[in-house]
């Protein structure tokens, strides 16, 4: 926490950043908050902790305000990969913002079944190993089609429409939304279609979920939704050899155009 | 340049869920779920998650409205209680206190819940009282 502190009023102090996005010790919460000059007094307060939120998203307000300013902002793993992306769809300018990186702890890193809970530096913790495959999707896939449909569709029955799941994605950034295309999903209709609703906004995650888990986090049904991002973003490396926000090479997979030859391996396992 | 965040709870109803509103340079721009909130734990309803954008809405209606001649025209507090009340008096004297209900709201504290109930129950004498949640 120190050397965050540390870190960030360096940052400032050097006017190498005019602000910087994280998390500020209030009323016994952790919030969301932007540290800058005329506040460093209040460094004392920014805290580092397993509680997350989207930090990014905040950023992406903040700097589309000021375009011409520099912005830091307190990255893991998963907000690293979400700059990276951010980057590639021109949200953000490579030189206008400066990520200061935390590892997780591995009860985090478990908990999220993170393949990498570290960005490429860090100030604060300690490197754990990744999780290569995700249990809660092998269980799942461990269902035979049926019983997966009917997982799926119980899943989704219990959806109560509150878009948490979109508002709080720090990867949602788009302007208009088919979650709110009137044709597509119908006003004042609870569940909303299922699956249409869910599968529509899975398939939009292609080339954008970071596997932060936010979204799961924010949903007051409990319906696993990280764990359908996570078998989109399987299935994104295995047809796409891509891993959003793993490198700033290669063309995202949505972005492709041209012809482009995909088989379907197991669709009726 | 300012982006804070300020921790508050859900006015839409009776839960009380507890919620972070953004705050750049002075504008209301969103609403996050406060994650470690005992109460709401990290989630919202579609409500809660748009509860910023009443407060600056432009269609807010600020200032009190009375229907004239089948329009609604501007007028003072002042104006609007004084209708309210001489409506309410004239009813309970030709009516009895029974023709009137209070309808209480999940916006308000507790406090403001139970003044308004003494006065249904007190000044008015009627035990009609409900809220907006069971609607
Ligand atoms: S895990 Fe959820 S909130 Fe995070 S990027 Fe993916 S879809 Fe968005
Ligand atoms: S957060 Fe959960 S309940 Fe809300 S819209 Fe998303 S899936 Fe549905």
């Amino acid at each position: 926490m120190k050397a965050m502190q540390a870190r960030v009023r360096k940052l400032l102090e050097e006017n190498k950043i005019d602000g910087f996005i994280g998390l500020k010790m209030e009323h016994g919460h952790p919030a969301p908050f932007m540290f800058s000059r005329e506040n460093l007094g209040e460094m004392e307060t920014l805290v580092v902790g397993d509680v997350r939120y989207p930090l990014n998203k905040a950023l992406l307000k903040v700097s589309g305000q000021y375009p011409d300013l520099t912005f830091g902002v307190m990255v893991r793993g998963c907000d690293e990969r979400g700059i990276t992306e951010l980057l590639k769809w021109n949200q953000l300018h490579r030189d206008r913002v400066i990520p200061v990186g935390v590892a997780c702890s591995s009860e985090l890193a478990q908990l999220c079944e993170c393949y990498k809970p570290y960005p490429s530096d860090w100030v604060v913790g300690e490197k754990t190993e990744g999780i290569a495959k995700s249990k809660r999707l092998q269980k799942i896939e461990g269902m035979n089609q049926k019983e997966r449909l009917s997982y799926w569709l119980n899943q989704f029955n219990k959806c109560i429409k509150c878009y948490g799941c979109r508002d709080v994605c720090p990867m949602c950034f788009c302007e208009v939304c088919s979650l709110e295309d009137r044709n597509f999903i119908l006003t004042g209709k609870l569940p909303p279609e299922n699956p249409t609703f869910h599968l529509s906004r899975a398939v939009h995650m292609v080339g954008r979920c970071i596997d932060c888990g936010l979204c799961e986090e924010a949903c007051p049904s409990n319906i696993p939704v990280r764990t359908l991002y996570k078998k989109i973003n399987e299935i994104v490396k295995e047809y796409f050899d891509y891993r959003t926000g793993e490198s700033s090479e290669g063309k995202s997979p949505l972005n492709l155009l041209g012809e482009v030859t995909l088989e379907l391996s197991d669709v009726n396992k | 340049m300012e982006y804070k965040t300020v921790l508050t709870t859900c006015g839409y109803c009776g839960c009380g869920c507890g919620l972070y509103l953004e705050v750049l340079d002075g504008q209301l721009v969103g609403a996050q779920p406060c994650k470690t909130d005992s109460v709401s734990q990290g989630g919202l309803c579609i409500k809660g998650w748009n509860v910023h954008e009443f407060v600056q809405n432009s269609e807010r209606l600020t200032k009190p409205l009375i229907k004239k001649d089948g329009q609604f025209k501007e007028a003072t507090w002042d104006e609007a209680l004084d209708t309210v009340a001489s409506r309410l008096k004239k009813i309970k004297e030709e009516n009895g206190p029974d023709r009137i209900a209070f309808l209480t709201s999940a916006k308000c504290t507790n406090e403001e819940n139970y003044l308004l109930q003494k006065l249904a129950r007190a000044v008015v004498g009627t035990n009609n009282v409900d809220h907006c949640a069971r609607l």
